[in-house]
């Protein structure tokens, strides 16, 4: 590295430290080589892509509905999100009109997502500063999260939750009513884990002011998500770019000034209160309707028709042997993921499967600003400033 | 502030850059330029620094390779969008698979580097003026560009596998 | 005075293992009292990567709570762990660090592969993953899933739990052990 050699001039005596690949406090793997005097970090330099696992050459061999799995497995904390930012780009490749009752449907369990993603991020902040506590609360409320998942679309962690078009049923009156239930109980334990926290003297001092970053940086270093917002901008794609009836919805995109750890900290515990209130205002508002656009060559009929109907049966097997034909087009549709803006950028030469699909993974993006970041600080800063960041690795290696 | 339209957009560029726009379409309502990779830096920089135009987030850099445009097999796709209008650009650079070489934006966007690497891991784009453009994702002993479409998704050194069972 | 047929009773939470029994005295082989002890002090090496390492973080919080089994003392530390647990995509990068963290534990270790990618490399069968854990270093239990929900992970321990009752003391010194760690490499 040719700038230690620069540093070894000054006949300071520098030691480097290996964290990583596989590493306690390192959530997820990443390997950051770490050039130190004493306990400060004089330079670092990072090697990714330990959990590679080459989404978009397999995107490139599979049929449409069959890519939902893949982005379940890009950032694993909030899949919903990201499979339904696939529906998406290809219901604005088809040009498809979803009907409202799936879009707040959508935007239900996408709102659930953000707070299970940010649960995550924030309890994991908890324990990198030595508050365990609020991670075991709070995961058991997590678990109620899953729960609702599973009784949607039966799976906890990768959901593959709804279809190209829509949903692929609709919410039974006992996920309605464990939503409500969920609304009517979440909001005193996260008080609870709050006041845990927020305010708490020991976890302010260790993290008010470590990792900033200034907004034009952030800019800079293509920031997205809540990272940005708590350096002050207020880009949101829910707002900026409204999919899936964001517009209908009241809520406030809350911003830092510092963009320091205490920043991202707070940004993501008001995004959970924000996204309840979507939450409460989607649910009282709760459109009747179909719960699927009318895409029979990508929506499977259902069941009983398959078994009745000519149609019915041709339209399943060619979706199940994926030889449904796509316009050809391109396309570039984002969401605002639990990291910020998942994008995915379709080429489609008319193909039963994307001729090219690029997924705009945020993590993989803001990375790079780490060194950036943790220059000066201590070693145990840079870890709290790396889970504040909430770097997955299955999004950033793809 | 008036919404700014592709129209005006691409009038203000093709003013300035003229027959560097090698075309220039719609697809979605998102402008997208296809200009001569030697000018790329430059238009970049153009829409970085304009007043009005302000494009100043990059969104994304990626690859693509179609094996069947010969002499432009390779494309280096960026989407800039400026925050500011909320509005959109792509820009497409066509490179021969022979001499995939175009300028590097890390002089103008940080977000840039590491896009970068991976586009060069996985096509093989050489971006001139990177700091550090090497694999990033996959093992630095890797002899080949892994998304190029002549290269096979499945692991080669598979053995358990019996091709009857897929129909091959 | 006689062989005891059913476990003893509470308080002892396990099962104890067959042996005599009497007033003030418990005796049974040194091999199955040792088992019995390190069955239920397990300190796994939680080697999380992806999806799976999720789940983990489930099955250790409160609700599924892995300290039942003796195993909430999670081993950063390959040199003080039992059991390594490898959660998740194994790309070929990664492979040879989870070779590594293999070698780094000292005897006796059992190794857990949970989840389909660790276990056969999953949906990812591309050129950049490694086709299952079983190509680096020996596994003890698969458990599949994608990822596998708490209750398998916790089923997971438990098969190994009953491996690690049941085995030789000098599972090391066997002939069938060191052909093992021969098809592997390891000496």
């Amino acid at each position: 590295m040719e700038e230690n050699r620069i540093l070894a001039e000054d006949k300071k005596e520098y030691t480097t430290l290996n964290l990583g690949p596989t590493h306690p406090a390192t959530h997820g793997i990443f390997q950051n080589v770490l050039t130190m005097d004493g306990e400060i970090i004089v330079d670092s330099e990072q090697t990714v892509g330990y959990i590679h696992r080459a989404f978009e050459k397999i995107a490139e061999h599979r049929p449409y509905y069959q890519i939902t799995p893949l982005t379940d497995r890009l950032n694993y904390c909030s899949s919903p999100i990201n499979n339904m930012g696939w529906h998406m780009t290809v219901e604005k490749l088809l040009g498809v009109q979803t009907p409202k009752r799936v879009d707040y449907m959508r935007v239900i369990i996408m709102e659930l997502a953000r707070i299970a993603d940010h649960l995550v991020c924030n309890s994991v902040i908890g324990v990198d500063t030595g508050a365990l506590t609020g991670f075991t609360y709070v995961f058991q409320w997590r678990e109620k999260i899953y729960d609702i998942y599973e009784s949607i679309c039966g799976a906890r962690l990768t959901t593959n939750i709804g279809r190209i078009g829509g949903m692929e049923r609709d919410f039974t009156p006992e996920v309605i009513a464990s939503i409500r239930s969920f609304l009517k109980e979440f909001p005193a334990v996260f008080d609870e884990f709050c006041r845990l926290l927020e305010r708490n003297r020991i976890f302010m001092d260790r993290i008010v002011g470590t990792g900033a970053i200034s907004a034009e940086r952030a800019l800079n270093y293509g920031f997205t998500g809540p990272n940005l917002r708590a350096a002050g901008v207020d880009y949101d794609v829910r707002v900026m770019n409204p999919y899936s009836s964001y517009q209908d919805f009241d809520f406030i995109i809350p911003v830092g000034t510092n963009g320091d750890t205490y920043d991202r900290f707070m940004v993501r515990q008001e995004e959970i209160r924000q996204s309840l209130r979507i939450i409460e205002q989607a649910l009282n508002n709760l459109p009747e309707g179909k719960f699927f656009a009318d895409v029979p060559e990508f929506f499977l009929p259902p069941k009983e028709e398959v078994y009745n109907n000519m149609e019915a049966l041709i339209w399943h097997f060619k979706i199940v042997m994926g030889e449904t034909d796509v316009p050809v087009g391109e396309v570039y549709h984002s969401v605002e993921g639990g990291n910020g803006e998942l994008g995915y950028y379709l080429i489609s030469d008319g193909g039963r499967a994307p001729f090219r699909l690029h997924f705009r993974r945020p993590c993989f993006i803001y990375y790079q600003a780490f060194p950036e970041m943790i220059k000066g600080s201590t070693l145990s800063d840079a870890i709290v400033v790396m889970s504040s960041m909430n770097v997955i690795a299955g999004e950033l290696d793809a | 502030m008036a919404q700014l339209s592709n129209g005006h957009l691409l009038n203000a560029i093709q003013d300035k850059f003229g027959n560097a726009i090698l075309g220039a379409e719609e697809p979605n309502g998102l402008l997208t330029l296809n200009i001569n990779p030697e000018k790329l830096l430059e238009l970049v920089r153009f829409l970085y620094n304009h007043e009005e135009f302000r494009f100043q987030f990059l969104t994304d850099i990626c690859g693509a390779h179609f094996p069947d445009q010969k002499g432009a097999e390779l494309a280096s796709i960026y989407h800039l969008h400026s925050l500011e209008n909320n509005m959109r650009i792509r820009i497409k650079c066509f490179l021969s698979a022979d001499h995939p070489f175009v300028d590097s934006l890390t002089p103008v966007f940080s977000a840039a580097n590491w896009q970068e690497r991976e586009t060069f891991d996985f096509y093989g784009i050489i971006f001139n003026g990177h700091p550090n453009l090497k694999r990033i994702l996959n093992v630095d002993e890797m002899d080949y560009h892994p998304l190029r479409k002549e290269y096979p998704l499945e692991d080669q050194t598979r053995t358990d596998k019996n091709d009857s069972y897929f129909g091959r | 005075m006689g062989k005891i047929s059913k476990p003893m009773s509470s308080p002892i939470i396990t099962q104890a293992p067959p042996g005599l029994q009497g007033e003030g005295f418990f005796a049974t082989s040194l091999d199955k009292a040792v088992g019995l002890a390190r069955a239920n002090s397990i300190w796994p090496l939680p080697f999380a990567t992806s999806c799976c390492g999720i789940e983990f973080m489930a099955t250790m919080a409160a609700n599924y709570d892995m300290a039942r089994f003796g195993s909430e003392r999670l081993s950063f530390s390959p040199r003080q762990a039992d059991l390594l647990m490898v959660m998740g995509t194994i790309a070929k990068k990664m492979g040879p660090v989870v070779r590594q963290v293999y070698l780094q534990m000292a005897e006796p270790r059992w190794v857990i592969a949970v989840g389909a990618c660790a276990s056969s490399g999953g949906i990812f069968d591309t050129y950049s993953v490694l086709q299952g854990i079983d190509k680096v270093v020996p596994v003890d239990v698969y458990v599949p899933g994608c990822p596998p929900r708490p209750e398998q992970i916790l089923d997971g321990i438990t098969k190994i739990q009953e491996l690690v009752k049941n085995e030789s003391l000098r599972r090391r010194n066997s002939p069938e052990y060191q052909a093992l760690m021969a098809s592997y490499g390891i000496q």
